[in-house]
């Protein structure tokens, strides 16, 4: 695996403004390589027709956001639904939130999912319920709450992704935009207030103004609520702008752990290919 | 020939896992209906749709079906005279087999292939995943309120086919044979009366034409929430889900059928 190390001029740097912007981000948080791990993967394998993943090792530590970047099928999305326990790995350790994952009974898998909010990569929002109830039903689920308190906390978290609660509660998924429908998942991925907040590919799909608007609305998560992150995506440009630490998967391994400065300036030639 | 062999090999395997997880996603929904947290409201929605929602074609088909069957037998029964015992023959009819077939085929028809269709989007699309990422188990507020409500309401909707059915072949005696309404239907309630009675009171008939609806309704929701929850490959699978688990609940509903009425003959003392 490579480790990332700094190798070229500032004067190199092919995308200063996504530097500027991370320089930004470490100034309100600066220690996040100091702190425990919330995720770990260890040697993880899992294959099903053929290998997928074939023995990742990563870490996310308290309040990061880490990005795991690669091709498409390169096994990015597994990890993630490894996290949440929808899968179990061949062999390997996973831990999260101090739980040996894969010990687990079902139970206390649903139990631990409640710890973790995500989005998905198409939103996945229940198109039979409106988005008040889409945003309600973790609570729903999970907490014990009167009408009002309830319809509070939507609101509050519509209002968080930039979106009016009174113009979009009571329309339906179907009738909202791409870049709408991806808030309102953010919305209902921290409904319970979530220690860790997984994102399967957040700006697939979305158009670029679209995407620095979910790009911005991530690191504001990241300020304001202090969760740990990880975002899985093959947009390592929009990836960079949110970061904090990057792992490349390659053929079912990580092939790089670093920051995206680093990253930038490996000088593997797959990394350079792919960031290209 | 290794490669026929393992061919069948692999289809065995195929078919024994999916039968295994069947059982078990029956398991599971069957445990679940004395489990909290109870979701009524998905149940209520699911007993709207399987039950008020097949209700025109139920009764529409069990209409054409007693009144086909009266015209049909009467043709026969006229040869020998015996054309006052339609109402005996539409009777136990509608009631013993046609009534929870028919019923269960209809329901099948429409029902199963909309809980597989819905499940199934739901699969492509994330959403289950989703339940399950907000602690939800997917089979207990999915596949437990339509269970539910096809064991509630298969027999309720095989009793208005069974009703429908009867009254249709009234129809036909009286407009067309020109029987009396009340010779009908006393050899309607001969029919239901002549097997015996269960605890003095229940007619046999009713007894067997009750317990095959509940039994198809489960097999009906389980079979469509079986195919939905595996679907796979896009909007293809899901198409490919709905289709197959219409076939299956076709088949199963008419073998369960077979067997059902084997048992029960034995068990109810008419064999």
């Amino acid at each position: 695996m490579i480790r990332g190390e700094g190798m070229r001029t500032m004067h190199d740097d092919p995308i200063p403004a996504i530097r500027r912007e991370l320089d930004e981000d470490r100034a309100h948080d600066g220690t996040a390589s100091k702190r425990d791990a919330v995720i770990r993967l260890e040697d993880v394998h899992l294959t099903f027709d053929e290998p997928i993943l074939s023995g990742v090792s990563l870490e996310a530590r308290r309040g990061e956001t880490l990005m795991v970047a690669g091709e498409s099928g390169s096994g990015k999305s597994t990890i993630l639904k490894l996290i949440l326990r929808l899968l179990l790995p061949d062999s390997g350790r996973i831990q999260v939130l101090g739980h040996d994952v894969i010990h687990l009974t079902f139970a206390e898998a649903l139990d631990l999912r409640r710890h973790i909010g995500m989005v998905f990569q198409n939103a996945a929002l229940f198109d039979s319920m409106t988005i008040f109830e889409n945003v309600a039903y973790p609570l729903r689920e999970n907490r014990d709450l009167e009408d009002d308190e309830l319809e509070r906390i939507v609101r509050e978290r519509l209002e968080f992704v930039d979106l009016e609660p009174d113009r979009v509660m009571h329309q339906l998924p179907s009738q909202l935009s791409g870049g709408m429908r991806k808030r309102v998942g953010i919305a209902r991925a921290i409904a319970t207030d979530p220690e860790v907040v997984l994102y399967d590919e957040p700006t697939a799909g979305l158009d670029p103004l679209t995407i620095g608007t979910i790009n911005d609305l991530i690191r504001k998560l990241q300020r304001e609520l202090k969760v740990t992150s990880i975002i899985v995506t093959h947009d390592i440009r929009a990836g960079f702008r949110v970061a904090q630490r990057v792992n490349l998967l390659r053929e079912g391994r990580i092939v790089f752990d670093g920051s995206p400065e680093d990253m930038v300036v490996a000088n593997d030639p797959y990394i350079q290919e792919f960031l290209s | 020939m290794d490669g026929f062999t393992a061919t069948v090999e692999q289809r065995i395997r195929g078919v024994s896992t999916g039968v295994y997880e069947y059982f078990t996603l029956a398991r599971r929904a069957i445990g679940f209906i004395f489990a909290r947290p109870f979701y009524w409201r998905d149940t209520l929605i699911q007993m709207d749709r399987i039950g008020v929602g097949s209700l025109p074609i139920v009764v529409l088909t069990g209409l054409f079906t007693g009144m086909v069957l009266a015209l049909q037998s009467s043709v026969e029964l006229s040869n020998f005279g015996a054309d006052v015992y339609i109402g005996n023959l539409v009777g136990a009819s509608m009631v013993r087999e046609l009534g929870p077939v028919l019923c269960a085929l209809m329901v099948a028809g429409r029902s199963a292939s909309g809980i597989a269709a819905e499940l199934g989007s739901m699969r492509v699309t994330e959403q289950i995943d989703a339940l399950q990422s907000f602690g939800t188990d997917p089979i207990k507020k999915l596949v437990t309120p339509r269970l539910l409500a096809g064991l509630l309401m298969l027999p309720i909707l095989t009793i208005i086919a069974d009703l429908i059915g009867i009254v249709g072949g009234m129809v036909i005696a009286v407009f067309r044979i020109g029987m009396t309404a009340d010779a009908y239907f006393t050899g309607v309630l001969n029919a239901l009366a002549a097997p015996g009675f269960v605890l003095g009171i229940f007619p046999k008939d009713f007894v067997t034409g009750l317990l095959k609806p509940f039994v198809f309704g489960g097999i009906i929701t389980l079979t469509a929430s079986y195919y939905g929850l595996s679907t796979r490959g896009g909007t293809e699978g899901v198409g490919d889900a709905a289709t197959r688990s219409v076939v299956t609940c076709s088949v199963l509903i008419l073998a369960v059928d077979y067997f059902m009425t084997q048992v029960l003959l034995v068990v109810l003392g008419q064999a």
